[in-house]
């Protein structure tokens, strides 16, 4: 019986609604824009909070990332000391120091990182070459595609091989089977053992793999076999001269046992590194407290999307509510009529809720809609990468029917609390 | 003797409007019994249209009672205000009031609507009411598309579909031209030849020799309450 009167009433609006195609039309652009913005920004939001997260986490939460730096030195001392050599960064001394200090220490991982030329047959390019040490796979998160990773055999007899990521075997071995191969790093020959990827790229859609460039383009080798063909001074052109730099190692990554031990361990590696250098000739990365400070970014924005969501469902709100009160005195005589043939205040309030409950949900599904088809456009024109999530939707579209069936209430009683006799009077 | 249809027992209506107080009706003592067709008569502001408005069960009784069909309504809520007019009442208005977006049918049914009838049952009732009416062939019009006796006999239709105890006509052939007029008068003389009972409110004197009974007001008051013909026993 309930029911019945509730399928009738919802039919009687349509009926209403449709005699004012083009006012119900406005009324809902206002939810139309309100939970299609929402939903937009929602999902490009998602889609950097995401990204951001991948590229942390593959630096690995329990990981602590140590750098060297070139302190950069004024204009003087670079003219009259052109040929000295420079030596900067991170020592052998400071992973050994390091490895005895830092507390809850399982992995200390040292990395040369050189920027040198590779070459297979006639292809050449140029490219970073990582000289590390086997369980730098395992601290990175990567994954082998094809092959082994660098062996300790390989790092305690120095042996020439050497590991590539998958987009520089797409590259430089186009057509052969990378395996077994030559390769000239830097006019030193290397046989490459094994392809890696990493977690990440296998999770990615199709086509996202722009961002992620020179990321597996890698070539890795055995520290030990870098060391005893070249040694640690290496030259660099620059500016008019050429430059000695002397650099023991570029990078160190030290892995800690438990996430909640990151923090701890990351005083004690400030404290050895304070004591051993002089200058700031390094920087500390924690994933831990980078995924911490886009947690806090996230939120923040979170904070300024749900401030501009709230603004335009209440503007969306505002419309419906005065659509609805003009609806309602254009519509008093008829009010009027109906009251005086037997409608109780609840059944005017009931029909002039039931419209606008309509105008909602039909405009928050067009909303949906539109609010699912822009974010895919972004990501088709800019690349920029988007994520629809179920909540945004379901979010959205709840507040915006809860907010302008709120904001049709007050409309609604209005009607209904008219007095019928001057309700009937009304021109 | 039969309970009477409408009875006013020294019903007093006074509205406030600020510091003004009006007095638009007092002292009115009124009995309408079963079948009977009366006429209300009086200048604009003698309150016949306050008595006609609380008749309807459209508003209360400042003072004294008012029963119709025996049950006392000086106390009912607007709910059950609400019941009773889309129960016993019927309306007939000068200006017709029908809903413009719907059609013949579905203006006839409104009170079905809200009496909770099944939309089956109160279709059938509305076509055969139509049809009464002589509305066959415009049952899906609007009432934009139809003339004013048409309007009106949508709107007799529309007063008739509740099987109300009593019919309330205000000025029915008030917009419309002579001839039309009579038409929707001969209707309502039917309606009473039915056994209906009916008050309905007009300025015309010859309309007014058409019912059995004048009741005549001025200042809020009845002045007079003659029986055309043969006088109540």
């Amino acid at each position: 019986m309930k029911s019945m009167r509730l399928e009738r009433m919802a039919k009687l609006a349509f009926k209403n609604l449709s005699q004012y195609k083009l006012r119900a039309g406005l009324t809902m652009l206002g939810i139309i824009f309100g939970v299609c913005s929402v939903v937009a920004m929602l999902s490009v939001g998602e889609g950097a909070n995401r990204e951001i997260q991948e590229k942390i986490q593959r630096m690995g939460s329990r990981n602590i990332l140590i750098q060297s730096v070139k302190i950069p030195k004024d204009e003087n001392s670079t003219q009259t000391k052109r040929n000295f050599i420079a030596s900067y960064g991170l020592t052998y001394d400071d992973a050994e120091g390091l490895s005895r200090h830092v507390p809850n220490l399982v992995a200390s991982t040292p990395i040369k990182r050189l920027r040198l030329d590779v070459q297979f047959k006639a292809r050449r390019l140029q490219t970073d070459v990582l000289a590390t040490a086997p369980w730098f796979l395992r601290v990175q998160n990567y994954r082998m595609v094809r092959g082994r990773f660098l062996s300790s055999a390989d790092m305690e007899f120095g042996t020439p091989v050497c590991v590539i990521g998958t987009r520089l075997a797409r590259i430089l071995f186009a057509g052969y089977d990378p395996i077994g191969r030559t390769l000239n790093i830097d006019r030193d020959a290397y046989t490459v053992v094994g392809i890696v990827g990493d977690i990440a790229q296998s999770e990615m859609p199709m086509g996202s793999e722009l961002w992620l460039e020179g990321e597996n383009q890698n070539v890795y080798i055995p520290l030990r076999t870098y060391l005893q063909k070249r040694g640690d001074l290496f030259t660099q052109w620059a500016e008019g001269g050429g430059t000695f730099e002397k650099i023991e190692l570029h990078e160190l990554i030290l892995t800690i046992d438990e996430q909640e031990n990151v923090v701890r361990a990351v005083d004690a590696v400030r404290r050895v590194l304070r004591k051993n250098h002089k200058g700031e000739d390094y920087s500390i990365v924690v994933p831990l407290e980078l995924i911490r400070q886009a947690r806090e970014t996230r939120r923040l924005f979170n904070i300024v999307l749900g401030s501009i969501a709230a603004i335009s469902l209440i503007v969306g709100g505002i419309g419906i509510m005065n659509i609805m009160l003009a609806t309602v005195s254009e519509r008093t005589r008829e009010i009027g009529i109906r009251r005086a043939l037997g409608a109780r205040r609840r059944d005017i309030v009931l029909q002039f809720l039931m419209e606008t409950l309509i105008l909602s949900l039909s405009g928050g599904v067009i909303g949906l809609v539109f609010g699912a088809l822009i974010p895919m456009a972004i990501t088709v024109a800019t690349e920029v990468k988007t994520v629809l999530t179920i909540p945004a939707f379901v979010v959205a579209f709840a507040v915006s029917v809860t907010v302008s069936v709120v904001f049709g209430i007050y409309p609604a009683r209005r009607a209904a609390l008219m007095d019928p006799i001057e309700a009937l009077r009304h021109e | 003797m039969s309970v009477p249809i409408v009875e006013l027992r020294n019903a007093a209506k006074e509205y406030v409007s600020g510091s003004l107080r009006v007095m638009a009706l007092h002292g009115v003592d009124l009995r309408i019994d079963p079948g009977e067709y009366a006429v209300v008569m009086g200048a604009s502001g003698s309150g016949k249209s306050t008595l006609l408005n609380l008749l309807g069960c459209l508003d209360h009784l400042t003072e004294g009672d008012y029963l119709l069909g025996g049950e006392s309504i000086s106390n009912q809520s607007d709910n059950e205000l609400s019941e009773i007019r889309s129960k016993r009442v019927g309306f007939i208005f000068q200006s017709y009031n029908l809903i413009p977006q719907l059609n013949v049918l579905e203006n006839i049914e409104v009170p079905l609507f809200y009496q909770g009838m099944p939309s089956s049952e109160a279709r059938i009732k509305a076509e055969a009411l139509a049809e009464r009416m002589g509305l066959s062939d415009r049952l899906r019009h609007k009432p934009m598309e139809l003339s004013g006796g048409q309007q009106q006999r949508v709107a007799i239709a529309r007063s008739l579909a509740c099987d109300p105890i009593l019919i309330l006509a205000d000025e029915p052939t008030g917009n419309l031209d002579t001839k039309t007029g009579a038409e929707i008068l001969e209707l309502i003389d039917e309606l009473h030849g039915e056994g209906k009972t009916i008050v309905m409110v007009t300025h015309d004197d010859d309309i007014a020799h058409r019912a059995q009974r004048v009741v005549c007001f001025r200042d809020g008051q009845i002045i007079s309450n003659e029986w055309n013909g043969a006088s109540k026993a």
